[in-house]
């Protein structure tokens, strides 16, 4: 059972090697003449102005906010989707139920305006 | 095979961490990041009781961990609405400087 | 002298990802910007769900990668940027009673692996048949068993999805 994983295994350590390996010939067997212009923070462009890290608008972190409620939703509802043929018309009203709750939330947010972009 | 102790070692590790950074930094954000390390080590205590237990069948190890994981991920999204909140009100996300309450 | 046991490759394979999340997680708190400690506490969780891995539980490996990486670590990072500038230079600063924080937690850590150590656990690891189905049967059981815990489960998320939204939403335009 777990030793199925010996091919993630694998995989992980191969894509590991290949690109620290081409990286690593690059830069040992590559020519180097570095002058001031090369070096420059953004070769034939502009220079930026001011900081780099400026304040984001409180309206990407809505998005996100209800993009993780969902998330969470999805997850609890993939099992159920599964196990579909077992489960009973009581299983299936909860799972309804859950999936209403939800969009009782989903509503309000919408009423309140939260997913409009001003 | 590897002993249960293993996995309640690496999650009693894990613990101290998050106590260490939840009662060691100012900034808000990492105190809340210190209480999501405490409840990944919770969790993964749970899953390996669960995996070595007599009724691997029964999955309540699982069900537990799912439900913490979605606790947890709606603990995050409020706490860090509430630190917006006052960060906005009060131009900061430092714990020691909301003392508004102190007499 | 005695031999020391020949770990076997599946305990080679463990306590690599056990290092490289409890790295990982120390590096959540020793670091000085708060940004570094955000991209590390994401890969402590790679580290647990590969722990999940190792444990059978594939369903929980992928919940963790799907709401801890994809979801709580995007929204800490959202957050970070929002109140940068907060902390006056120094994003990730100590507080004052930081030295009695490490004094706490190593105690803490001490005297947990010391009652760990003192407890003969039982280890009788039964194997788990693949095509059982688990993830069918964790469904089944939420909506029979456990119906009261999704019920409840999805009243949190409700009041999370509202509590937050009014929370920081900004009301003055």
């Amino acid at each position: 059972m777990l030793s199925q994983y010996l091919f993630i295994l694998l995989f992980t350590a191969m894509a590991l090697v290949v690109p620290v390996m081409a990286i690593m010939m690059g830069h040992l067997l590559g020519p180097r003449h570095p002058d001031p212009v090369k070096n420059a923070v953004y070769e034939s462009g502009m220079e930026t102005i001011g900081d780099t890290w400026v304040q984001f608008r409180a309206q990407y972190y809505l998005i996100a906010l209800i993009f993780v409620v969902f998330d969470v939703e999805a997850v609890f509802l993939f099992p159920i989707a599964l196990a579909y043929k077992d489960v009973n018309a009581l299983g299936a009203g909860a799972a309804i139920f859950f999936i209403l709750l939800l969009l009782v939330g989903l509503l309000y947010d919408w009423r309140k305006g939260a997913l409009e972009w001003q | 095979m590897v002993p249960l102790n293993w996995y309640l070692t690496v999650a009693a590790l894990l613990f101290a961490l998050g106590l260490y950074g939840a009662l060691a930094r100012r900034n808000a954000i990492a105190v809340l990041m210190g209480i999501e390390l405490m409840l990944n080590a919770a969790n993964l205590n749970l899953v390996a009781f669960w995996r070595y237990g007599e009724q691997v069948m029964a999955l309540t190890g699982q069900v537990f961990a799912i439900l913490i994981i979605a606790l947890a991920a709606a603990e995050a999204a409020v706490g860090l609405a509430l630190i917006i909140a006052v960060y906005r009100d009060r131009r900061t996300v430092d714990v020691e400087e909301l003392d508004l309450l102190q007499g | 002298m005695p031999t020391l046991p020949v770990p076997t490759f599946t305990q080679v394979v463990f306590v690599l990802i056990a290092a490289f999340t409890v790295i990982s997680g120390l590096g959540v708190v020793v670091a000085r910007n708060l940004f570094h400690s955000a991209l590390l506490l994401a890969a402590t969780f790679f580290g647990v769900a590969g722990l999940y891995v190792m444990l059978e539980a594939e369903f929980l490996a992928v919940t963790q990668i799907l709401i801890y990486v994809g979801a709580v670590a995007t929204l800490i990072t959202f957050a970070i940027m929002l109140t940068r500038g907060a902390m006056h230079g120094e994003t990730n600063p100590l507080n004052r009673q930081w030295g009695k924080a490490a004094l706490f937690a190593f105690l803490f850590l001490v005297g947990l692996l010391g009652y760990l150590g003192g407890i003969p656990w039982p280890a009788p690891f039964q194997a788990i048949q693949a095509d059982e189905g688990l993830i069918a049967r964790l469904g089944e059981q939420l909506v029979t068993r456990y119906m009261v815990s999704l019920e409840v489960m999805g009243l949190l998320l409700m009041v999370a999805l509202v509590g937050a939204i009014l929370l920081a939403r900004d009301d003055k335009p």
